[in-house]
């Protein structure tokens, strides 16, 4: 069968969406001819403000390279316009005869930036920002001149204003409106964004009318003049007074226009056999400025373009961000208000925070928010789909993820909790259930796979962030984020953690200075971040090979023993399961009482800590503590710390499981392991729980079948519950799966990364693959982690026994006279 | 000038390590660097009066133990961004023995 001959007029990013579509649908129904004005394959208009801003570079924005029209077999027409088209003959013309025929047309002319009547708009260094050409002219002009002025404080202009600044110029915005983005923005949002555009050093005129644009003696723009008088120097004049759709082809030939190309729900124009999408086209009245509903058009048009025909368009709900670096902003739906609606305002002037939700019959309408718009995503869902909020009210204004005390770690993902229906990408409508849909079936890896899949944060890449978080969280351990791939350990190396534990385990290195020298370390012994760190994950992954050493170990590690803050030191020796007995007490009793100990206090680890030792003590009191077999409790260390227990079956009228034998046996198996983090368990003999398994790295939780785990839990800085891992039956299984989890996190997690961190980045499903799900693997790391401490010796004795350790605490006395 | 009193064998200091000598003047911290040379500062940090023999040595400097201020080891200078002094002392390396002046 012939190809039909399908002509798109307009290459933006309406029209090659479109295209990109319809390939997506029916890849050989056409032959497709593209023509676009402009001398440049497809790019991300959106994205010429980082550009102009110095973040970005034009091939940064590239959507559609050359060889994406060759390869789909395009005929790709750049830097031609159609002048005309033939409706009867069905051919467009351009310029110097060239002539294509068609059978479908599509019509993407995008929109023509407004020049207001202005005398001077003609004279060179006035232009308006729209295209490559514009912004390539800003920066050059940037380079030269000094004074730069920008008509319009709407969202172009602003982003124009802050990019010129940010090249170095000095810019004053000029709006006629008596607050910025008044279409965006109520007053208080935009006298917020003002204030800190004016700390970025840009200058603002409001209520301003301008009467003339003059010309200096180069024959350049020089000044401005405004209706009252007033004359500012200008060397260069940035238009941005809005936009008109760019109608005038579809005119010509008399197509039905009205405010924009007039089409019906399925984008069609008055003439059946031409669409038209984008910025240009007027549906339902309403002419769009934003990528976000541009992209729905061009699914509906190119879905009628297969000839599906089974979508329609209904218009979109929008919403704006403003994408000056640094300034969070955002904005949805019916933010002013009025008759019949309630405001709910949370504004802190000097917190830089303000949030407004307008609320009409329980359901909310419209949104702003200002300095913190994480939860932007959320109310916008809210509005879009009418959702009542009746229920929700009293803490609507807190956010998703509201709890009081909330503080949060930083970094934490909130993507596992949204609703696979939440949308992610506002610019593509993308959900969160697309995207981990995509992840899954391609096997996506990346940001950048997912951008090229699903389209989620390939326009403003506002979402990125929350792209990551959904990958990390879909794909598990699979995932080194961008983020931490490319954060260094610390300033010594450009090195990421993973990519250091990466080179020790496949170069196996086994000493600090090998590894600094394979990797390029820029300082000759590291520092106090990195030596630790690299020192953690030597004797993490070659126990036996490589060896520990103490003068990359923090003093507690070193010393084992905690310093205080003024300089001794304190000493919890360990109590097997929170079980004592007369005789340690009384050894404890007595070292307290023989070396003046200043305190001595139960800890909320369930053992007694001795308060206030001075460091030459130390060896002394460990001998003490030894002879009545007491060792180290590694109160100081990134290592296992305690094992906390109810008294269960042993002793309690509900107890399930005997609890307490059960946590001793855990402790004595995990004594003397090091982690990227302190680690701890507790056991309890039944689901009430008085041991708080709940908030442990690992929970153990005894019932009448055997036992329930639970890891990565924590009662720290913020307190998260532990997850349920799986049931198990006996008390070796507890063992193996909690030594085969712990194994895992000490083999992957990063330094200081607790459980529950490593879980955030890698996920529970990943670890579950490897502990739950694979009894092969879950042996091998169990005994990966036996081995690791078989030979592990209580460092206390070592200290008391060595004489090489003792001169860690031994003070040297000074001969002040002269021998 | 007063005069210079031995201290200990450069070898009693590991690598990276450090000592802490005891005087009149207070608690002297003696560091060794990876390359040998010995340095000494008063005991106290100009934060908090921490501890600095009980710090992480790297480069010619040292880290505190307490809030992590880092303190140059030849000038007993802190780092910026944080400003203070740690009083140093003259030290040298002699017949592999360390030597110390108090001033
Ligand atoms: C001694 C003790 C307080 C007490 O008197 O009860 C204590 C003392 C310190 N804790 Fe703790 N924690 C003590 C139980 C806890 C607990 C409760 C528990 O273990 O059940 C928690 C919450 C549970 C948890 O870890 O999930 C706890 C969460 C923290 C945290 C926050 C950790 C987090 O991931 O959010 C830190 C800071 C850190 O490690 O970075 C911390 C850090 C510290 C340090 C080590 C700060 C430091 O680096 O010097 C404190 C040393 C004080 C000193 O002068 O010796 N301590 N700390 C407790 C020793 C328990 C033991 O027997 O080993
Ligand atoms: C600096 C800037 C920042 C922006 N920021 C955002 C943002 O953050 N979020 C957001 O949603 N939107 C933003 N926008 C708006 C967004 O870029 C537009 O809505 C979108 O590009 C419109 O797509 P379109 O295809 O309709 O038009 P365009 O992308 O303008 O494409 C139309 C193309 O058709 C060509 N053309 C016109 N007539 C003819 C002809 N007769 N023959 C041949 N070719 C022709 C034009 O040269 C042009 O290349 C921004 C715009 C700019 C300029
Ligand atoms: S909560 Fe922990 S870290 Fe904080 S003061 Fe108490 S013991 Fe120290
Ligand atoms: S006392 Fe040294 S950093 Fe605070």
């Amino acid at each position: 069968m012939k190809k039909q001959k399908l002509v798109v007029v307009g290459n933006g990013m309406a029209g090659m969406r479109a295209v990109e579509e319809l390939l997506k649908l029916a890849p050989e129904l056409y032959d497709i001819t593209v023509f676009g004005a402009e001398p440049h394959p497809n790019y991300n208009r959106i994205l010429l403000s980082p550009v102009l801003a110095g973040e970005m570079t034009i091939n940064d924005i590239i959507l559609n390279p050359l060889d994406w029209y060759s390869d789909n077999g395009i005929s790709l027409h750049l830097g031609k316009t159609i002048e005309r088209i033939d409706r009867t003959r069905r051919k467009v013309i351009a310029g110097e005869g060239l002539e294509v025929e068609y059978d479908r047309l599509l019509l993407a002319t995008g929109s023509t930036p407004f020049m207001p009547p202005i005398p001077g708009t003609d004279l060179p260094g006035v232009i308006s920002y729209r295209d490559i050409r514009d912004t390539d002219e800003m920066i050059e002009t940037a380079r030269r001149y000094r004074n730069a002025v920008v008509i319009g404080g709407g969202l172009l202009g602003l982003e124009a204003a802050n990019g010129l600044r940010q090249r170095g110029m000095e810019v004053t915005v000029v709006h006629l409106m008596p607050w910025l983005m008044e279409r965006q923005l109520d007053k208080a949002a935009a006298d917020m964004l003002k204030l800190s555009l004016e700390a970025r050093g840009l200058k603002f005129l409001l209520e301003k009318q301008t009467e003339a644009m003059i010309r200096g003696e180069s024959g350049r723009v020089a000044a401005l003049r405004f209706k009252d008088g007033l004359e500012i120097p200008a060397d260069l004049v940035v238009v941005a007074a809005g936009i008109r759709p760019n109608t005038a082809l579809a005119e010509s030939t008399r197509l039905h226009c009205n405010r924009g190309i007039v089409v019906n729900d399925t984008m069609q124009t008055y003439d059946p056999r031409i669409y038209a999408v984008g910025e240009c086209v007027a549906h339902r009245g309403i002419n769009y400025g934003l990528v976000a509903p541009l992209f729905e058009q061009a699914k509906v048009c190119a879905n009628h373009l297969a000839n599906f025909g089974i979508s329609r368009y209904t218009g979109t709900v929008t919403s704006t961000k403003l994408k000056v670096t640094g300034i969070d902003l955002f904005s949805a739906g019916n933010f002013i208000g009025g008759e019949g609606t309630d405001e709910i305002v949370l504004h802190d002037p000097s917190g830089g925070v303000y949030k407004k939700l307008v609320v009409r019959n329980d359901t909310l309408i419209g949104a702003v928010l200002y300095g913190d718009t994480a939860d932007g995503a959320w109310y916008f869902k809210m509005v879009k789909d009418e959702q009542n909020i009746r229920e929700i009210r009293d803490h609507l204004m807190f956010g998703q993820n509201s709890s009081v005390g909330d503080l949060g770690h930083a970094g934490n993902s909130h993507a596992a909790s949204m609703a696979d229906d939440a949308e992610v990408c506002g610019c593509n409508g993308v959900c969160k259930g697309e995207i981990v849909k995509a992840i899954k079936t391609h096997g996506l890896f990346t940001v950048e796979d997912v951008r090229k899949t699903t389209k989620a944060s390939s326009s403003c890449g506002s979402c990125t962030g929350l792209v990551e978080q959904i990958l990390a969280s879909t794909i598990g351990g699979a995932y080194t984020p961008a983020q931490s791939n490319n954060k260094p350990v610390c300033g010594c190396t450009e090195h990421s953690h993973g990519s250091v534990r990466e080179a020790i385990r496949t170069q196996h290195l086994l000493t600090i200075p090998a590894v600094m020298k394979a990797l390029d370390w820029k300082t000759p012994n590291g520092c106090a971040s990195c030596r630790p760190a690299l020192n953690y994950y030597l004797i993490s992954s070659w126990p036996g090979e490589a060896r520990d050493d103490p003068q990359s170990r923090f003093i507690n590690e070193r010393a084992h023993a905690n310093i205080q803050k003024d300089g001794t030191y304190s000493v919890i020796p360990r109590m097997w399961g929170g079980l004592t007995t007369p005789s340690e007490l009384r050894a404890i009793a007595d070292v307290a009482d023989k070396f003046q100990v200043p305190t001595v206090k139960m800890t909320g680890g369930a053992r007694i800590d001795l308060l206030g030792i001075k460091k030459d003590d130390l060896p002394r009191v460990w001998a003490d503590l030894g002879a009545a077999g007491m060792v180290s409790g590694h109160a100081y260390g990134k290592s296992i710390r305690t094992v906390k227990t109810c008294v269960g079956a042993e002793h309690c009228r509900f107890g399930t499981q005997r609890s307490m034998a059960m946590g001793v046996k855990l402790e004595r198996m995990l004594f003397g392991m090091w982690s990227p983090h302190k680690v701890k368990l507790a056991v309890s003999g039944c689901p009430r729980n008085c041991a708080e398994a709940g908030i442990k790295d690992i929970g153990v939780i005894g019932v009448d079948s055997g036992y329930e785990l639970y890891v990565a839990g924590n009662g720290g800085i913020k307190t998260e519950v532990a997850q349920f891992l799986c049931k198990v039956k006996s008390d070796e299984e507890v063992m193996e799966y909690s030594a085969a989890f712990l194994q895992i996190y000490r083999e992957e997690g990063y330094y200081l990364e607790r459980t529950c961190h490593y879980i955030a980045r890698v996920g529970l499903d990943h670890v579950k693959a490897a502990v739950v799900d694979d009894a092969a693997r879950r042996k091998a790391l169990y005994e990966r982690l036996l081995f690791a401490l078989q030979d592990y010796e209580d460092p206390w004795q070592q200290a008391v026994q060595q004489p090489a350790l003792r001169r860690e605490y031994e003070v040297i006395q000074l001969q002040e006279v002269p021998a | 000038m007063s005069d210079w009193i031995r201290v200990c064998l450069l070898t009693d200091i590991a690598p990276l390590g450090s000592r802490i000598a005891a005087s009149s003047q207070g608690d002297i911290a003696i560091f060794r660097s990876a390359d040998d040379q010995v340095f000494a500062l008063r005991d106290k940090c100009p934060h908090r009066g921490g501890p600095l023999s009980q710090g992480i040595v790297h480069g010619d400097t040292v880290t505190c133990p307490l809030h992590g201020w880092k303190l140059g080891l030849k000038d007993g200078q802190a780092v910026a961004p944080d400003k203070g002094c740690a009083r140093r002392f003259a030290v040298k390396v002699e017949a592999e023995a360390v030597w110390l002046q108090l001033t």
